[in-house]
């Protein structure tokens, strides 16, 4: 089971920019892109474990501060000539608050 | 040759591009059979006239539009006498006086005087400010009166008139043109089509006035305003009178040679006079005077080969398209527009897209094209009317171009493989299809430039660079490799140093700036383009660009360098690697503090902490901040270190005191950001303890002063230094380091060592700028100084006291708890 849970506001990230929730599951980054969209996906690049909160956020993708892979937001697929790819999270949108799809089957070992 | 055989002279007046062409040919056909003497009355060598709007713009320098430098001319033992004016010619004597007295002798004359502006014969028309277009001199003058980003009109709303006016505007100039003509380029554009260029050129906030007669000039002792036929008063600054050329031939006249509108020559291009030939836009042949320089370019081709012996060569004359040079404006048309009963017209308009096409038909064959917009198919219809092609079968469709022909696909590689060999490619200088893949395939040319250089093609306006591209891609396949210059990245196909040079040039003073205006592939740039932008930004714009910090790669960003593991190490600075108790013990409480697992010491004598938390970097730099300490921006494109060794304090081999230096500079150049990183060192005597000849910039201190080292590497390559020079007081040594990193940020590309923009840029030409110079040396100092003032800022205390607080933190922390509900 999933539920939505508010994980702040639009404006706690910069545009072109990247902040991170910690949840049970691990670290995930949320990125608000240039046009206001926003993606969430594991902070753990695909290659070498990277933080991708950190990468410079272009178009709907991040290049990875460590070895500059760079991933789709949309697909969490890495693009170019990488091969990899990072869980996405489903991010819901209610006007200023942004909320995120997190499992329950954390919880429920708990 | 032999020896004993006396070469002919020939003395030619005027250095333009029709005489430089000739030249070219003649010592192709006939390398040895001339002495050949130059006068050129403006003070230069021989540069490309038609490219003169984009240095009127600045999207080129004077130096990439020459055609022949200092060189060639020594090359090939040519005299030029640069900025003399021929006053006279002596036919009975055979011999040229120029205003500076020299007398020259000829066997063979070539007169290429060109032309002179026509300048309305209105009152006032002699004041300051009254500018005409034609040489160098004008643009530097527009240059001159466009700082002071005042009015400008612009009288003539023709091809020359539209170019100045686009190069004001783009220099911030409020422009205005008046055409005395209801719409604009009449002579080579129907009504419909100059309209469109009426409503392009307003689009870029140049004012448009037609049926505008000039009536005068007014001012007291400068150009004050226009005033017009109607009455109105137009307020200027700057007047350009862009309203036509005639030929000069007054020259030729007082010699007694046969002139009409300009001096009269047969075919060979020979005038009255059997040992003079005149050629450009002061001759007249067929009856006609030349102004484009297709024509003018033909002209020379024959006066090399009547000059190298076969007096067969002809002018022929041909109709030569007219192409507007002005970025974003496509506009082609050639041939006969005139209507009349025995024509028929095809017309297309496409008002969303701003594309109007009308061929002008007569007995099926086109006889006039005009488009707009749209402009790829007029090298293949131009190519229909010089051969006459009957063009009933394919008259439907004829309008949409080559490509809906004999469906053949709308590709545009297919179009140029589909031209005959004999179809024209460049229209400046004539030369063909077959031409150009015929030195591709012949001579194994593999770049723009090699084509260039062989055959000329795409080597004048530069307008037919993307057909000769296809022809190299066609010719070559996949071994070619079109850009010459290495783009920045996949957003854009303009190299380093043509964004460097246009974010000056067209003052762009934002990344989303320079995006819309440099034509970026992207919307956002990518992690290659943007953190060099920001850079180059930021180095020229210190004052008034804000910077962009999600722009900058993380460890900029959060002024820590990020490890493996995704913690960052943290290094403060210590003035020329010195150190005390009390700041190593701040360094120890901290360690134990935050529990900091490994403390090491650098190679650029300071301490690193290594493995701490992001979260606990604020913290961590209170405490260090509470000790004296800033950050060592060990993380930066920008200043690192200046290393030093102890030198006269304690050394009993120092010559200077080069502790003492090392840390002035760094306390002047601390904070500065530079293309890639820059670390210093300043040694005390030539045994260079500090080891400062692998250094990005080093100092070696001696009896007699300072030797200064540069573009020296130890990381990827190693390279020692290269000697910049020798200078005897500390002072000194300052202004000339800081000259030199000032030099290399404004020239070098992002990510660029000092060592390999050195290369790049020539140690001779560094040296001669920062030694040689000392005005130049002195304001490059000036604009290190006052960057500055903006740079100086400790990143480290401004984050402890909040800013950019979001970095540090996470955005929200689920527990447990909160998930289960």
């Amino acid at each position: 089971m999933n539920d939505w849970i508010e994980i702040g506001a639009l404006n706690d990230i910069p545009r072109r920019g990247a902040r991170c929730v910690m949840t049970p599951q691990g670290k995930i980054a949320v990125f608000r892109t240039m046009e206001d969209q926003v993606f969430a996906i594991d902070d753990h690049c695909p290659h070498k474990g990277g933080p991708l909160s950190q990468g410079i956020v272009h178009g709907a993708s991040v290049t990875c501060p460590l070895h500059n892979w760079v991933i789709s937001l949309e697909t969490g697929k890495a693009l170019g000539a990488d091969e990899g790819s990072v869980k996405t999270i489903a991010i819901k949108r209610d006007g200023e608050r942004l909320f995120a799809l997190l499992e329950r089957a954390a919880v429920a070992a708990e | 040759m032999e020896p004993s055989e006396k070469k002919q002279k020939l003395v030619i007046i005027g250095n333009g591009m029709a005489p430089g062409r000739a030249l070219e040919h003649l010592l192709e056909l006939a390398p040895d059979a001339y002495d050949v003497t130059i006068f050129n009355a403006e003070p230069r060598v021989n540069y490309d006239r038609i490219m003169l709007s984009p240095v009127l713009s600045g999207e080129k320098e004077f130096e990439e539009i020459i055609i022949h430098g200092d060189g060639w001319y020594i090359k090939h033992g040519i005299m030029l006498y640069k900025g003399h004016k021929v006053v006279n010619i002596d036919r009975v004597a055979k011999t040229v006086t120029s205003d500076a007295g020299t007398i020259e002798p000829y066997d063979k004359l070539v007169i290429a005087t060109g032309s002179l502006p026509f300048i309305l014969p209105v009152p006032g028309n002699n004041l300051p400010g009254v500018l005409t277009y034609r040489d160098l001199d004008d643009v530097r003058a527009m240059l001159l009166a466009a700082q002071s980003r005042a009015k400008a009109i612009v009288i003539g709303g023709g091809l020359l008139g539209l170019e100045a006016a686009a190069g004001l505007k783009s220099r911030d100039m409020d422009v205005t043109v008046l055409h005395v003509m209801p719409t604009l380029m009449e002579r080579q554009l129907d009504p419909a089509a100059g309209y469109l260029l009426e409503k392009a050129v307003e689009a870029r906030g140049i004012k448009v006035l037609t049926k505008a007669s000039t009536k005068e000039i007014v001012g007291e002792k400068k150009v004050e305003g226009v005033l017009l036929a109607d009455g109105t008063t137009l307020p200027a600054d700057l007047v350009v009178m862009a309203v036509g050329i005639r030929p000069s031939s007054s020259l030729a006249k007082e010699a007694g040679l046969e002139c009409n509108r300009g001096i009269v020559t047969d075919a060979g291009m020979r005038t009255s006079d059997p040992d003079i030939f005149a050629i450009g836009e002061c001759a007249e042949v067929g009856g006609q005077c030349y102004g484009l320089v297709a024509p003018l370019y033909e002209m020379a081709r024959v006066v090399a080969a009547q000059l190298a012996g076969n007096s067969e060569a002809t002018f022929v004359h041909s109709e030569t398209p007219t192409k507007l040079k002005v970025t974003g404006i496509n506009l082609f048309s050639v041939g006969d527009l005139g209507e009349g009963d025995d024509r028929q017209e095809i017309v297309l308009r496409d008002a969303s897209a701003g594309v109007y096409k009308r061929l002008v038909l007569k007995d099926d064959r086109i006889i006039g094209t005009v488009l707009y917009g749209e402009t790829s198919d007029g090298a293949w219809f131009h190519d229909l009317t010089k051969k006459r092609t009957d063009i009933s079968e394919m008259r439907d469709t004829l309008i949409f171009g080559q490509s809906y022909q004999g469906g053949s696909p709308l590709d545009p590689m297919a179009a140029v493989a589909a031209l005959p060999d004999d179809a024209e490619i460049c229209g400046c200088n004539g030369i063909c299809k077959g031409k150009i893949t015929g030195a591709i395939t012949g001579k194994g040319l593999t770049s723009l430039d090699d084509v260039r250089a062989h055959t000329k093609a795409s080597a004048s306006c530069g307008s037919c660079t993307g057909l000769v591209e296809q022809l190299l891609s066609l010719t070559l396949g996949d071994s070619y490799n079109p850009s010459a210059v290495t783009p920045m990245c996949s957003c854009t196909d303009l190299g380093h140093d043509d964004v460097r040079r246009l974010i000056k040039a067209k003052g762009l003073k934002s990344i989303p700036a320079v995006m819309q205006e440099l034509e970026w592939k992207t919307s956002c740039g990518c992690a290659k383009c943007r953190p060099a932008l920001n850079y180059y930004l930021v180095s020229d714009w210190p004052d008034e660009y804000a910077d962009d910090y999600q722009s900058r790669f993380i460890n900029e960003r959060v002024h820590a360098n990020i490890q493996k593991d995704g913690t960052y190490s943290v290094v403060p600075r210590m003035w020329g690697g010195m150190t005390s108790s009390k700041e190593l013990r701040a360094i120890a409480d901290v360690v134990d503090k935050f529990e900091i697992p490994a403390v090491k010491v650098t190679g650029g004598q300071r301490i690193d902490m290594l493995g701490i938390k992001k979260e606990d970097l604020p913290a961590v730099w209170a405490d260090l901040g509470k000790a004296g300490f800033v950050s060592g921006q060990a993380y930066a494109k920008g200043l690192r270190t200046v290393k030093t060794c102890v030198g006269t304090d304690w050394c009993r081999f120092g010559t200077q005191d080069s502790t003492g230096l090392g840390i002035r500079i760094e306390k002047f150049m601390w904070g500065s950001w530079t293309p890639a990183k820059l670390k210093m060192a300043v040694s005390g005597c030539p045994r260079n303890c500090a080891e400062a000849t692998c250094k990005d910039i080093g100092i070696i201190c001696v009896d007699s002063g300072f030797e200064i080292h540069f573009a020296g590497a130890a990381g990827l390559d190693i390279k020692g230094t290269e000697v910049l020079g020798l200078v005897h007081t500390e002072d000194e040594a300052l202004e000339h380091v800081v000259a030199l990193a000032q030099m290399y940020r404004e020239q070098g590309r992002y990510l660029e060592r000092i060592y390999k923009w050195a290369k790049r840029v020539g140690l001779d030409e560094i040296r001669r700028q920062i030694m040689g110079d000392a005005e130049k040396r002195k304001s490059y100092f000036d604009r290190f100084v006052f960057s500055q003032k903006f740079a100086q800022v400790d990143p480290w205390s401004e984050r402890v006291s909040g800013v950019d607080k979001h970095e540090f933190q996470p955005m929200a922390t689920i527990a447990y708890q909160q998930a289960a509900e």
